[in-house]
């Protein structure tokens, strides 16, 4: 057995050993012990180095408030840092190190920072690294950022399963303490939904510490009741290892569940779920944090909490150390004294701050044979990886000084208890408002903005009996909140109380010299390394705001969010602006409560699964030919298809060319379809698009552009009428969804009275465009029955007919300038007809080309592509297309900011044509154009490519772009500085090739 | 995650749903009528207050349809939801 | 050979996952579950007023059911199922094929009113997912209250299962539901329903 571990007693289970490692060596511990129980049974404190001196630092509370035993856990893809020792529960063959020590937690480096701790004081980053400036991100930081490493980041993929979990309840229990346990029996017994969520491994909360019996059994025993009650119930859910970490609008809450992490890494199944919890009603009971005091060297190892070396002793079996002394201003740690004292610690003394302890708590210690010397302090601590002994000095009658005789005590521990500090975290991210309370010494709840009540210890209801009767209480209420009838009132469980004698506030401790003074240090935040001095620093250089306080001492942050410290932190502040507590105010918690995993948070979310991939019916064939592929939007579509390992530019050259002297053929599916019927559906049109529409014949299509009312593009495509009052309208692939809700938003807001009504097609058809001049000899042969003469089927007119079997539409529209077909079926026939139109396309040499040859080709022709030569600042007429829009219509969206001044302005950029002098190069889109040749940095920027490409069909780079007056320039040279070199490119009209259309006949 | 009632399809949450903006500008009649500076007004001018705000949502993973929501900017308490394609401006709560 | 390949066959509808199962049935198992693809039904898409009697009347004839106008209910007639998607909107599933005659029907009955019948066969694939946890796999990717008190066999919704929009609707007490995704996130939602159910395995 250990060396610190008693016989008996405890919740751990002897007859299970359990072998771990901690910095190298192996320990043994015991089924039900947290590492840092284990590690002190063993006798280990030193766990770590402080952030910035890199002090020896131990561990000093048993629960999710530990500012200083983080740890890291495993290595490869299990690797996890920035975990408290206290929380971690310990499984075989676990590995855990320290964190902040090199080269190792014994001999560090950087404590050497100890002595250049001037260097350190508050806001050192912004006193001490400013200058010179260029040193910052070359010596200064990476220095830091090794010295004060905080953790290392994993650097292997995690190969555990992470989940998410979305959940519903009338009453969610935040915390399975007394309060918590008692509000969910009673929810539970009326009926409610409930669902109750404690960190810890076990329910209880402060009860697995307690030794005092509840309603005549011992209190662990009243737990294991309770649970099993509340577990009888269907309707409640209870998940022990779960953190109620986040408290957000509408009462939305986050909890973390660790589901396997006692039993060891890599067990399968899932590790770690995410809950989203809507509850109607919270009832938050997540008790309360002890605090330090704060005095002398109060961070040696070996100084823990007096609440925690009672949990250590009366839960987990092991003693803090063999000889201790407890130091405290509240009763509290006579509790932990007496227990202590029990379970084979000597304890020379109880140093209370409080002048006299007559009170029942004191008289209790007494009776068990406990030395208090009252109205004294620790004024000074001997030893540095291990507390060896502490100085008492009695205390000034106004606390501000010591004096007096000094007593030296020898010990190995001391429990220290600055009283406590409820944990109203998840209140306060919920938007609720605290109080300070003057009598307990702590901020309480005040006000509730969701629909949530706090009961027990967070609510500074700090003794058991108040604890049970507030969470019944608040159960009950819960329950009638949402409409259900309390059950029946039963007595409240019978508990021991013992009266308190009041908490004496002494928020700073004096020591031998003043703070700030010699080499002691006052420590307030351990994590952050952030002393009382600090502090007074600051205030002194004007940080009179808590908020700033934080940011500029750093106290508060981290790991730990200042659980156990930013209270006295603004204590301090307080004191020493000679302003009281409220009115310094106190900081906002913010999610989450503790450190959550990257991969819980992610959850399924991973791999293929971290976003949709959008396939037609035909991308199974694109995968097999080896196309590679684009994302627009969510969609996966063909990019080019290379051949015999073909570059892009290779294989779009050979597209290119196929389409303009052969056949090509692209899957044009993904884009935009909405059905359109209703008398008004013409009506509508003409209102939503800047051109004409009623007098579209049946059978006819019509290009159009869609406006916002300011006048830039929003949107385009080609829209059929396929009866008198029902038209068929696409649009581009990523805008599909955000035309169909602005067309709804105008016809239920702004014209209720047409009566139009939309559909969504998109996914319904699938579509094969074909295009070149052999286009329509293969259509041909897919269709004998369509007569597909020009005179027949004319450009822009639509057929229904009966390609390779099947029921099909065809429009004779084209994107590429080519003679084009777009063969549509219904998606569940889209391969079928995929493969029917290359089964006859094979003696055509049909090729298939990818959105890259369709951008190239349409670029060749001049045609827009919304979004890439359009950003929400180009109107039509900036695209050199005043014919799309009518000025015979009353009205239509954006039509009236046209006349805007800054959108009727002449020289507005607007869309040209460009050729580079040197045919070879080709221009980066998103390049700037400027008129100078060669002007250096800064300089007067005309406006940017938006397209460009190799064209293989001319022989010779082509580009678009939008720049200033573009009209006016016309057959004058730009430059495109490209840092490298500087490119000369003639304005053009964007139109390349086949400017007069004669190709799209065939 | 705000849990809005869609007047249609109940309580879901937010996530289901597209932001459209302040309520209650209608599109003015006969936009030809209007001053530049009346028509910059409908385009660009918005109250942005702190506390009640009138304003517009769709439903668009559900029932697609637009409806209004009265909102607290500073606590986001939601205190009706109502439709109408232009509902009479009333005294919020 | 040639000319045969050429013309492909009417009546055959592929399922929206013939890429993952190719030639084979759409179907997995994981302890008490079972997700299966069925095949593609006929889907026509309703618009028209519900408080105009005569519109409610001539539905109700040619379909044999009742118009579903509460929110998110289910109507069964005969061969078919007609869902709530809107205040003004369904969605009627039929039997594979069923779909055109039915619709025919439709624009029949409702000749002179303001309406629209739209044939939308090939938007969605339809998958059920079958067994005690099935509830528990929606409610990875769903943030729908899913419980018996709240939504029951003969109910439905528009909603989202992780980032795929689907209709929903529970088809039995097993329970039993119908997930109709967009044919195109078929692919999606189904591999991210196999990976919740992994852990029912």
């Amino acid at each position: 057995m250990a060396e610190f571990r008693n016989s008996s007693g405890g919740r751990i289970d002897r007859a299970r050993p359990l072998t771990f490692r901690f910095n190298g060596k192996r320990y043994q511990g015991f089924s039900g012990d947290t590492l840092a129980s284990a590690l002190l049974a063993n006798g280990v404190h030193l766990v770590g180095r402080s952030f910035k001196y890199h002090r020896p630092r131990g561990i000093v509370t048993a629960g999710a408030e530990e500012p200083n035993a983080l740890v890291q856990l495993e290595t490869g893809g299990y690797f996890e840092p920035n975990l408290r020792a206290t929380q971690v529960e310990l499984y075989d063959g676990l590995t855990a190190s320290s964190q902040n020590a090199w080269p190792s937690v014994d001999f560090d480096i950087g404590a050497i920072n100890g002595f250049f701790s001037k260097l350190f004081v508050a806001g050192f980053y912004y006193k001490t690294f400013m200058h010179p400036r260029s040193f910052w991100m070359r010596v200064y930081e990476p220095i830091i950022r090794r010295a004060a490493a905080g953790a290392r980041a994993p650097s292997e993929a995690d190969p555990d399963t992470y989940d998410k979990m979305h959940a519903h309840c009338d009453v969610l229990v935040a915390g399975a303490g007394p309060a918590g346990l008692m509000a969910a029996l009673e929810a539970a017994k009326a009926g409610a939904r409930v669902i109750v969520a404690d960190e810890q491994a076990e329910f209880g909360g402060s009860l697995l510490g307690e030794t005092s019996g509840i309603d005549g059994i011992p209190a662990a025993q009243w737990v294991e009741k309770m649970r099993a009650d509340l577990a009888a119930f269907p309707e409640v859910r209870l998940l022990p290892r779960t953190t109620v970490t986040g408290y957000y609008d509408h009462n939305y809450l986050i909890m973390a569940e660790r589901k396997t992490d006692h039993l060891g890494r890599g067990m399968g199944g899932v590790r770690q779920r995410l809950w989203k919890v809507r509850a109607k009603r919270v009832v938050l009971a997540t008790g309360a944090h002890e605090r330090p005091l704060v005095f002398a060297d109060n961070d040696r190892p070996g100084i823990m909490l007096a609440g925690a070396a009672r949990a250590y002793v009366n839960r987990y079996g092991v003693k803090p150390g063999n000889t201790g002394v407890v130091f405290t201003n509240n009763d509290s740690a006579y509790e932990a004294a007496i227990d202590l004292a029990k379970t084979g610690c000597r304890i020379e003394a109880i140093i209370d701050v409080r002048p006299q302890a007559t009170g029942a708590m004191a008289q209790k210690a007494r009776a068990a044979g406990l030395r208090i010397i009252c109205g004294a302090a620790i004024a000074g601590v001997e030893g540095a990886k291990r507390v060896k002994a502490v100085e008492i000095a009695p205390l000034s009658s106004d606390g501000e000084t010591v004096g007096g005789p000094v007593k030296r005590i020898e010990c190995d521990f001391v429990a220290v208890s600055g009283g406590w500090t409820p944990a109203v975290h998840l209140l306060s991210q919920s938007g609720g408002k605290l109080r300070f309370d003057e009598a307990k010494a702590c901020f309480v709840p005040n006000v509730s903005v969701q629909a949530e009540t706090s009961a027990g210890a967070c609510n500074g209801t700090l003794f058991l009996e108040g604890a049970l009767e507030e969470g019944a209480k608040a159960g009950r209420a819960a329950v009638e909140a949402v409409g259900l009838m309390p059950a029946q009132e039963s007595a409240l469980p019978k508990v021991e109380t013992v009266e308190a004698a009041p908490i004496h506030a002494l928020w700073i401790v004096p020591g031998k010299k003043p703070v700030g003074h010699g080499k002691a240090k006052h420590f307030v935040d351990a994590q952050n390394d952030v002393t009382a001095a600090d502090i007074m620093l600051a205030s002194r250089e004007g940080y009179r705001s808590v908020e700033h306080l934080k940011r500029y001492t750093t106290t508060g942050m981290g790991t730990d969010q200042g659980k156990t410290s930013n209270v006295n932190a603004l204590a301090i502040l307080s004191r020493t602006l000679s302003s009281p507590i409220p009115s310094v105010g106190t900081t906002t918690f913010r999610p989450p409560y503790t450190p959550v995993t990257y991969g819980t948070l992610a959850g399924r979310d991973v791999g293929e699964l971290s976003d949709v991939a959008r396939v037609t019916p035909m991308h199974g064939w694109h995968v097999a030919r080896g196309a590679v592929f684009e994302d627009v939007g969510q969609w996966k579509r063909p990019w080019y298809y290379p051949k015999d390992g073909e570059s892009l530019r290779e294989a779009v050259n050979r597209e290119c060319l196929a389409v303009r002297n052969g056949v090509g053929i692209l899957d044009a599916s993904t884009l935009g379809k909405i059905d359109i019927q209703g008398p008004d559906a013409a009506e509508f049109l003409n209102r939503v698009y800047t051109n004409a529409w009623s007098k579209l014949g049946i059978g006819r299509c019509r290009y159009g552009i869609m406006c916002k009312e300011d006048g830039m593009v929003f949107d385009d495509g080609v829209t059929t009428r396929l009866g008198e009052n029902h038209f068929l309208m696409t649009t581009t692939t990523g805008n599909a969804a955000a035309v169909l809700d602005r067309l709804e938003d105008y016809l239920q807001t702004e014209w209720p009275d047409l009566k139009v009504y939309l559909t969504s097609v998109t996914e319904h058809w699938a579509t094969a465009s074909i295009a070149g001049p052999k286009a329509r000899e293969l259509v041909g042969e897919l269709a004998p029955d369509l007569d597909l003469s020009n005179d027949a089927f004319p450009f822009m007119s639509m057929k229904e007919a009966t390609v390779a079997g099947l029921a099909a539409r065809i429009y004779r529209i084209s994107f590429t300038g080519e003679l084009s077909y777009e063969i549509n079926v219904p998606a569940y026939q889209g391969m079928a007809l995929w493969e029917a139109i290359f089964a006859a396309g094979e003696t055509h040499g049909l090729t298939p080309y990818g959105t890259e040859t369709m951008h190239v080709l349409r670029a060749e022709k001049g045609f827009i592509i919304v979004g890439q030569e359009t950003d929400g600042t180009v109107t039509p007429f900036d695209l050199g297309m005043d014919w799309i829009v009518s000025t015979k219509k009353p009205d239509f969206v954006g039509k009236r900011s046209f006349s805007r001044p800054d959108t009727a302005r002449t020289d507005r950029k607007q869309l040209v044509g460009l050729l580079t002098e040197d045919p070879e190069e080709v221009l980066p889109e998103g390049a700037q154009i400027t008129a100078d040749a060669d002007g250096t940095p800064p300089m007067p920027m005309l406006g940017h490519v938006t397209s460009s490409y190799w064209s293989a069909t001319l022989g010779r780079s082509i580009a678009m772009a939008l720049i200033a007056d573009g009209g006016n320039r016309q057959d004058t040279t730009v430059h495109a500085p490209l840092g490298v070199k500087t490119l000369a490119c003639k304005v053009v009209k964007p139109v390349f090739f086949d400017s007069e259309g004669a190709r799209l006949n065939g | 995650m705000l849990l809005i009632e869609c007047p249609w399809c109940g309580p879901r949450d937010e996530i289901e749903f597209a932001y459209g903006g302040e309520a209650h500008i209608a599109r003015p009649a006969d936009p030809s009528k209007l001053s530049d500076a009346e028509w910059a007004e409908f385009l660009f001018f918005r109250s942005n207050p702190k506390g009640a705000h009138r304003e517009r949502w769709v439903h668009a993973a559900g029932c697609r349809r637009w409806f209004n929501v009265e909102r607290d900017t500073v606590s986001y308490r939601i205190s009706r939801v109502y439709t109408g394609a232009c509902e009479p401006v009333g005294e919020g709560q | 050979m040639a000319d045969a390949m050429m013309t492909a066959d009417a009546g055959e509808r592929a399922g929206a996952l013939s890429r993952l199962f190719q030639g084979g049935e759409a179907s997995t198992t994981a302890g008490p579950l079972t997700l299966s693809e069925m095949p593609v039904p006929g889907q026509i898409n309703l618009r028209g007023n519900p408080s105009d009697a005569a519109f409610a009347e001539a539905v109700a004839k040619v379909l044999g059911c009742r118009l579903p106008v509460a929110a998110n209910t289910v109507e069964k007639g005969g061969d078919f199922s007609l869902l709530w998607l809107g205040p003004d909107e369904w969605l009627v599933l039929t039997a594979p094929g069923a779909e055109a005659e039915l619709s025919a029907g439709l624009v029949e009955a409702l000749a002179g009113q303001h309406f629209a019948i739209t044939d939308v066969t090939g938007n969605r694939a339809l998958f059920r997912l079958s067994g005690t946890p099935a509830r528990e796999v929606l409610a990875k990717g769903c943030s729908l209250d899913l419980h018996p008190s709240r939504f029951a066999t003969g109910q439905c919704a528009q909603t989202l299962l992780a980032r795929s929009g689907i209709i929903l609707s529970q088809v039995d007490d097993a329970p039993s539901y119908d997930i109709l995704p967009r044919r195109s996130f078929a692919e999606y939602t189904w591999r991210w329903l196999e990976d919740a159910m992994a852990e029912y395995r």
